[in-house]
């Protein structure tokens, strides 16, 4: 079988999987399972092989293993679904196949399989505990146990199809498909308000994104006509967007096509101003915050700009926006980040950074360094997100164990001392913490937050680049901060000392994971890395041959170098040094409002944008315009009729019809019988006379005609 | 004026004049007595007319059967010895008018018939009439069918009228 | 001698006569005794068509004897007809006696 027919089978085992679930083995909760998990191991193995193959042909850039069939016509050219592996697409395939089979892998033990059903479990509300035989509270296995498959089963495939994809057109599908998938997740358990709040606030929020996305891609259809990325980035069509000038702030074609699709990204990878929903999404389960944050759709908003690039880096207008809303959206997330006390809720406004820090790098350029820690933060994110579930379930299990339901078990300041209770999934969250701080030599993230500071110092953006490292030491402090609060020192609650480690479906995707953020940088050490020469960065000379033009390795900056570094040990040292002693949230200096409840944003929302939506829907359409305007013209119409018919009844049938032509017929015929009747007197001498006087008549009448006629 | 003529028109006199009186008196025995007077009127004229049969059964039958007839009619039928009220209706000017319509109508009708005028022809001597009219009575070629169903309506009108007036006590 | 019009004339005017009594008078056997004039008026009329025509037709004769006998006969039951109301209803007045009406 040829790559290209392997690839189309990439993202199918997924999708088949959702489908067998929902339609035959949703009662079957073992069955569920198997099928989900086989299905991401098939699409896995395929990825591997693909990637496989995709490493060692050479030229990849220049020939890409593509495939693609005309899907709708329209007019006189066809829209095309296809598939398109070159180097870009090889690497996310990688990391996208992998934390797609340890997310499934880790469910499994997430939702607590094995366990027994619960006392009073409700389908759509977290799994409550159940008692076993011998009186223990134990954790109980999630109702909605298959559903939840299926529905991680249709995430995967839409992720497959878009990094598979070889045109806007399928990227945009799998884009929807990704965006439903994490309403139906983030709202799983929709017994709980919040969380359906939260997945329609998400849902909402990225279809703000959507719309002007679906604009950008309008407009590069019918600027270009064609979708496919090979016929946009030839040279004369990006040429020719280049030239045209549109009336939108001076920006070009091209330019304003890449705002439009940037806008999507802003949506779906949570940047400022679009990033209200990413935190709230955190009510969905831990595997799906993980999925959906760290290792895919978040990464898809991100991977769409990183693909667009030729297009967009035509405008420099375009760049700059980029940039700023970038390096703008990596700090902000990060000031948040060290006021919040839910441990996911750290790792969600870390994300928010993260991928800041990722735009940043494609505002000023940087293309390789975008594409490398898009892959790396993926590990490590994924990493952390799937030991928070872990730390998660332990302290629930002190919850079952004490038996008291106020204690929140994912407030940072109730743990404490965890190392000793669960030491895989601390030294796993160790090192995962590590490499998001940028932790030197060891650690992927290093390499990759290195190359963006390095980008942007020598390239002369030096305001991204401070601003850049001032996010850096922040996200090393509060990853520090959330370190200590959590598994260090002693533990605080009753429930942190009942807590113990996980099962080994939980465990192991964090080991193998670990191993990931730990190597995953040495792909990609640049090439005269502290003045060594080395061998060029084989990452930077795969991905960069993705481009027509392969971007220059960046210079090694001792300046770069040294300030990552110093921010790196700088933020973490103080982290453990402010944190170590802190034992409640009135001894953390750090919890100051505005940054806690998140700037207000949520409220500045809702008072602008909510409320006059609401307004408008519920008052004006519903009241006015549908109750009063269109029920009004209906009633009109009924009450007129019911007028045209009740005269129509009283003049016409009533009057005429009844009384003159109906019973008027009837009185006249009675008028003309009671006058007639007295003819018949009964007496014999009227009856003669008449006669006779009608005989004369007759006679005289006769007489007349025949005699004198 | 022939004598016939002064004759004829004295019996004419008689018979119109007795005729009015019938149908205005108020006895109605008076009427009645009246009608008789009429009835010898009319057979003197059957006598002028040469219909010497005829004139003695208008005697005999009329006079003798019939104008008995109504004068015990009358008697029957009346509450009291004299007749009270006016004996014409309260319209009759209108009937007399009717009825010199018809006079009217009938003269002038015959009038325009051209024998109206024409004169009787002599009876021929030693023709008997009466004879001939047996004859022709009962000759089954002649007028004996007519003969019989008079009888026959004869014998119904007898039967009848005594059913209807049998006083069934 | 006699025209055969004064014999009409006569009859004519009985037969008037008649009509005159039938319609006017009060009582039912007064209308009959009309009846008995106009009866007698249509034998005149016959019996002098039968004395102008051919003698020897015995037409007009038996027609004349006829209505004799048709006229007794009527006479007859008309008055039986009269005795029999008078004894129901002891009235004689045509007009009283209009049970036929509407």
């Amino acid at each position: 079988m040829t790559t290209e027919t392997l690839i189309w089978l990439i993202p199918l085992p997924p999708v088949l999987a959702f489908f067998l679930i929902v339609l035959f083995t949703n009662r079957n909760k073992a069955l569920s399972h198997t099928v989900a998990v086989g299905a991401a191991f098939l699409s896995w193995l395929g990825a591997m092989i693909v990637f496989g193959n995709s490493i060692f042909k050479p030229d990849l850039g220049k020939a890409p293993f593509a495939s693609s069939l005309n899907w709708i016509p329209t007019a006189d050219t066809w829209l095309k679904i296809g598939v398109q592996v070159d180097p870009l697409s090889a690497v996310v395939l990688f990391f996208v196949a992998w934390t797609v089979l340890m997310i499934f892998l880790y469910s499994v033990g997430y939702h607590n399989y094995g366990q027994p059903a619960g006392d009073h479990d409700h389908p759509g509300l977290p799994p409550h505990g159940a008692t076993d035989e011998h009186g223990h509270a134990v954790p109980s296995i999630e109702p909605m146990y298959s559903r939840f498959f299926a529905f991680i089963s249709l995430f995967a495939f839409g992720m497959f199809t878009l990094v598979l994809s070889d045109n806007l057109l399928t990227l945009f599908a799998g884009w929807e498909i990704m965006g439903l998938c994490s309403y139906l997740l983030i709202g799983f358990w929709y017994g709980k308000e919040s969380a359906r709040n939260a997945a329609v606030k998400a849902f909402m929020t990225t279809r703000v994104g959507d719309v002007f996305m679906l604009l950008g891609i309008a407009f590069l259809y019918s600027a270009t006509g064609s979708l496919s990325y090979r016929d946009i980035f030839q040279p004369q069509v990006l040429h020719a967007l280049a030239s045209v000038p549109t009336p939108i702030f001076g920006l070009s074609a091209a330019g304003l096509i890449g705002l439009l699709l940037f806008i999507g990204t802003v949506g779906k990878s949570a940047q400022f101003p679009l990033h209200v929903w990413l935190p709230d999404a955190m009510e969905g389960p831990t595997p799906v915050s993980a999925m959906i944050h760290a290792a895919t759709m978040v990464s898809a908003g991100v991977y769409m700009v990183i693909r667009m690039f030729p297009l967009i880096s035509l405008d420099p207008k375009t760049m700059t926006i980029i940039a700023i809303i970038g390096t703008f959206t990596a700090i902000f997330a990060a000031t948040i980040a060290v006021a919040q006390n839910d441990i996911k809720r750290v790792l969600a406004y870390s994300t928010i950074s993260q991928l800041g820090f990722m735009i940043a790098a494609l505002g000023v350029g940087a293309y390789a360094a975008a594409a490398f820690h898009l892959v790396t933060h993926a590990f490590f994110k994924a990493l952390l997100f799937l030991g928070s579930g872990s730390v998660i379930h332990g302290m629930e299990h002190g919850v079952l164990h004490t038996g008291d339901h106020s204690v929140d078990p994912q407030n940072m300041f109730n743990m404490g001392g965890l190392r000793r209770k669960m030491p895989i999934t601390f030294w796993t969250f160790l090192i995962g913490g590590f490499a998001l701080s940028g932790f030197p030599l060891l650690t992927a993230g290093f390499w990759s937050k290195d190359e963006i500071l390095a980008d942007a110092f020598s390239n002369g953006h030096l305001i991204v680049f401070i601003t850049l490292a001032v996010a850096a030491f922040l996200t090393a402090f509060y990853t520090m901060r959330q370190i200590t609060l959590t598994f260090l020192g002693e533990p605080r609650t009753k429930e942190a000392e009942h807590a113990h480690e996980t099962s080994w479906t939980m465990t192991a995707p964090l080991v193998i994971l670990a191993g990931f953020a730990i190597s995953a940088g040495w792909v990609g050490i640049p090439q005269d890395f502290l003045g060594l020469h080395l061998n060029p960065s084989w990452f930077h000379e795969f991905v960069g041959s993705t481009l027509a033009a392969m971007p220059e390795a960046t210079p090694f900056s001792w300046v770069a170098f040294g300030t990552s570094l110093l921010v790196a040990l700088g933020g973490l040292f103080f982290g453990w040094l402010v944190y170590r002693n802190v034992a409640a949230p009135e001894q953390d200096k750090l919890q100051i409002p505005l940054l806690k409840n998140k700037y207000y944003f949520d409220e500045i929302y809702n008072f602008l944008l909510i409320k006059p939506s609401y307004w408008f829907a519920e008052t004006f359409v519903y009241q006015w315009v549908d109750k009063g305007l269109i029920d009004g013209i209906l009633h009109f119409f009924g009450k007129a009729a019911n007028v045209i018919g009740s005269v129509v009844r009283k003049y016409i049938d009533l009057w005429f019809i009844n009384q003159t032509v109906g019973d008027g017929t009837a009185h006249i015929t009675q008028w003309v019988g009671k006058n007639l009747r007295p003819i018949q007197s009964g007496r014999i001498q009227q009856y003669m006379l008449v006669s006779l006087i009608v005989l004369l008549a007759i006679a005289g009448l006769l007489y007349y005609l025949l005699v004198i006629v | 004026m022939t004598a016939m003529q002064i004759f004829f028109l004295i019996t004419g006199l008689v018979i119109l004049g007795s005729a009015l009186m019938v149908v205005t008196t108020r006895n109605l025995i008076h009427a009645a007595l009246w009608l008789i007077v009429t009835l010898f009127g009319v057979a003197v004229l059957y006598a002028i007319l040469n219909a010497s049969f005829l004139a003695v059964v208008q005697v005999v039958v009329y006079i003798g059967a019939i104008a008995i007839l109504f004068i015990f009619a009358v008697m029957l039928t009346r509450k009291e010895m004299r007749d009270r009220g006016p004996q014409l209706n309260t319209g009759w000017w209108l009937n007399a008018i009717i009825a010199l319509l018809t006079f009217g109508g009938l003269f002038w009708m015959l009038q325009g018939w051209n024998g109206f005028s024409k004169t009787a022809a002599d009876f021929p001597s030693g023709y008997d009439a009466v004879g001939q009219l047996g004859k022709a009575l009962i000759s089954p070629d002649a007028f004996v069918l007519p003969f019989e169903v008079a009888s026959v309506l004869l014998l119904a009108a007898l039967v009848g009228s005594v059913y209807l007036a049998f006083n069934r006590k | 001698m006699i025209p055969l019009s004064w014999f009409l004339i006569l009859s004519a005017a009985l037969f008037s006569i008649g009509l005159f009594g039938v319609l006017s008078r009060k009582n039912a056997v007064a209308i009959l005794l009309g009846i008995e004039l106009m009866l007698n008026a249509v034998n005149i009329n016959l019996v002098s068509f039968w004395r102008y025509g051919d003698v020897s037709q015995m037409a007009g004769q038996v027609f004349a004897i006829i209505v004799f006998a048709v006229a007794a006969s009527e006479v007859a039951v008309g008055l039986a007809l009269v005795i029999s109301v008078y004894r129901r209803r002891n009235t004689v007045i045509a007009d009283e006696l209009d049970l036929m009406k509407w």
